[in-house]
């Protein structure tokens, strides 16, 4: 009897996850259809599977080169936040005086702006740094040089928490040994936090990859743009044949879904592990 | 000699980040204040007038300002309960003892990782052209029809999309909180005779508020600061209809070039995500309880 208990219940939460991730597979299958057999049926199989929209949308939205700006956006920016922020967590940490909390406050309290108070100052405030010469808007350096600004508060109260709950005994040790502070944070602290960087890298990715109000901002010239730029000026173009947006969407969809299918786990556990922090 | 060393240490890993944090997040933040009180067009030639409160007092008698403000707060309201209900049943449902639960947790938790932008392209799809196509198909068109030409339903589908996204990510956190909760309590309510909803409700909801609080905090923050599926879904159509905050601010900085009054706006939305989402975490970090 609990047996067959189980059984139904599986089937009821299979299909409903089904139910639940279907819109990516009517994407997916409306991708391969003509503009006909399109409205024909939209829930329909398609006649054959051919790669034809995807080919013109690869061209139209020069795919190649948008995937190669996001992926270098977005894995320059994970890096940098994590070098910076872990350093600066630690030092938050083990010199615990007055500035040191009121930087920490600082970081923590801005988590709550709203990007949108803070975007036409920033844009001015770039437009600056460019007309002095330091290559901010329009320029994926300067897209990280932001999106480090606005990863940081984020990422140093993750590692702030948890070097709080490290011992100081090792690098004490490490320091009596001489090592400088500099050897004693990437030898022995930075293995340490490893669970915390993991955390904060997979947050970063997942926020980083699907950011579009900032680069739109930022990035003014097509070859310059990131994957949500670009499908939002695709769709923005013409009005929508959607044979070829689905092929579009799938697209766009494919680097996300080989990511997810790859760190599944980690991806999961890290997003709790960085909401329960919060 | 020996402060001195350290503290060329500390300025050395602490001031890159804060370098980099202040000139993107500190200066524009003040930055912001101070042109919320000018009136100005964005051309970096033509003067900025300073015109104290004016553009405050602007905000309460602008109609459409007032519209989308009560729009993203029953935006709000409607999602974040959605959002959380949902999220809470799936939790439930992927923590029961199944052997297909992880593939299931999977699935439901996918839609948050492709991005507001894409989803909302995805459901401008399905909920427009393909309900009317659908609805063709059938020939019943009472809710088989364009769904994003009518102001109601556009709502309406906005929320299904925050929906989609987020319900997968609340789900998360709260089976991170199911899995806290000790073997021990549960079986103590069972041996003391309390059946599946009682053990639900009495003892596994109590213990769960601190994830509560957190899932309310980041559904509550998210749905203000819609912006991404708002973009895409309906772009503030039909009629401006269904604008929300985020894109009224966008909307009046960078398409009406009131750049003051459009930043006075920002500092008010500031104002009210903090004071919302304040007010949220006061009132469940009361509820919480000690198990």
């Amino acid at each position: 009897m609990k047996r067959f208990k189980n059984v139904i219940l599986s089937c009821f939460l299979l299909i409903l996850g089904i139910c639940w991730i279907s819109p990516v597979y009517i994407v997916f299958i409306n991708s391969f259809k003509n503009r006909a057999e399109l409205y024909e049926n939209i829930l329909a199989f398609p006649k054959e599977f051919s790669l034809e929209y995807y080919e013109k949308t690869t061209e139209k939205m020069e795919f190649m080169k948008v995937l190669g700006n996001s992926l270098f956006v977005t894995i320059v920016s994970t890096v940098l936040i994590i070098i910076l922020s872990s350093m600066t967590a630690w030092m938050l940490v083990r010199n615990n005086n007055k500035i040191s909390k009121i930087i920490f406050n600082v970081f923590v309290a801005t988590m709550l702006i709203p990007f949108q108070t803070l975007m036409m100052p920033l844009l001015q405030e770039m437009g600056w740094f460019t007309n002095m010469g330091i290559p901010m808007i329009d320029s994926l350096g300067g897209l990280i040089f932001m999106n480090i600004g606005f990863g940081a508060g984020m990422a140093v109260f993750l590692y702030h928490g948890f070097i709080k709950s490290v011992p100081v005994a090792l690098e004490e040790a490490a320091r009596i040994d001489g090592c400088t502070p500099w050897g004693e944070f990437w030898r022995i602290v930075f293995p340490i936090i490893k669970p915390t960087t993991v955390t904060v890298a997979i947050l970063d990715v997942i926020w980083l990859w699907n950011d579009y109000l900032l680069p739109s901002l930022v990035l003014t010239s097509k070859g310059k743009r990131t994957i949500p730029v670009a499908t939002a000026a695709f769709f923005g173009q013409f009005t929508i044949q959607w044979n070829m947006a689905m092929a579009g969407l799938m697209l766009t969809m494919i680097p996300v879904i080989i990511f997810y299918l790859c760190a599944q786990k980690h991806i999961i556990r890290g997003v709790a592990a960085g909401a329960v922090k919060l | 000699m020996r402060s001195r060393y350290k503290m060329r240490w500390y300025l050395l890993f602490v001031l890159p980040l804060l370098l980099i944090f202040s000139s993107v997040v500190i200066v524009p933040f003040f930055m912001g204040i101070g042109y919320s009180f000018f009136s100005w067009d964005g051309l970096p030639l033509n003067p900025k007038i300073f015109v104290g409160f004016d553009n405050y007092i602007k905000l309460f008698s602008d109609v459409r300002f007032k519209d989308t403000a009560i729009r993203t707060i029953l935006f709000m309201f409607c999602s974040v309960i959605l959002i959380n209900l949902i999220g809470i049943c799936f939790a439930l449902f992927v923590t029961s003892k199944l052997k297909c639960k992880n593939t299931i947790r999977m699935m439901l938790f996918m839609p948050y990782l492709i991005g507001g932008l894409i989803l909302g392209y995805i459901w401008k799809f399905i909920l427009g052209d393909g309900m009317a196509a659908i609805g063709e198909m059938v020939g019943n068109s009472s809710v088989f029809f364009n769904w994003l030409v009518n102001p109601k339903y556009s709502f309406i589908a906005l929320i299904i999309v925050i929906c989609w996204q987020m319900s997968g990510y609340v789900m998360v956190v709260y089976i991170a909180g199911l899995m806290n909760i000790s073997e021990e309590v549960l079986e103590a309510a069972t041996i003391d005779g309390a059946g599946y909803w009682q053990t639900l409700l009495r003892v596994k909801m109590p213990l769960l508020m601190p994830s509560f609080t957190i899932c309310l905090f980041l559904s509550l923050s998210n749905c203000f600061k819609i912006y991404d599926i708002n973009v895409s879904l309906t772009g503030g159509g039909p009629n401006n209809t269904t604008e929300m905050f985020a894109m009224n601010i966008y909307n009046e900085i960078f398409n009406k070039n009131n750049f003051g009054y459009g930043q006075a706006k920002a500092i008010l939305f500031l104002l009210v995500v903090a004071v919302f989402t304040l007010i949220q975490v006061n009132i469940t970090k009361k509820k919480e309880v000690e198990s």
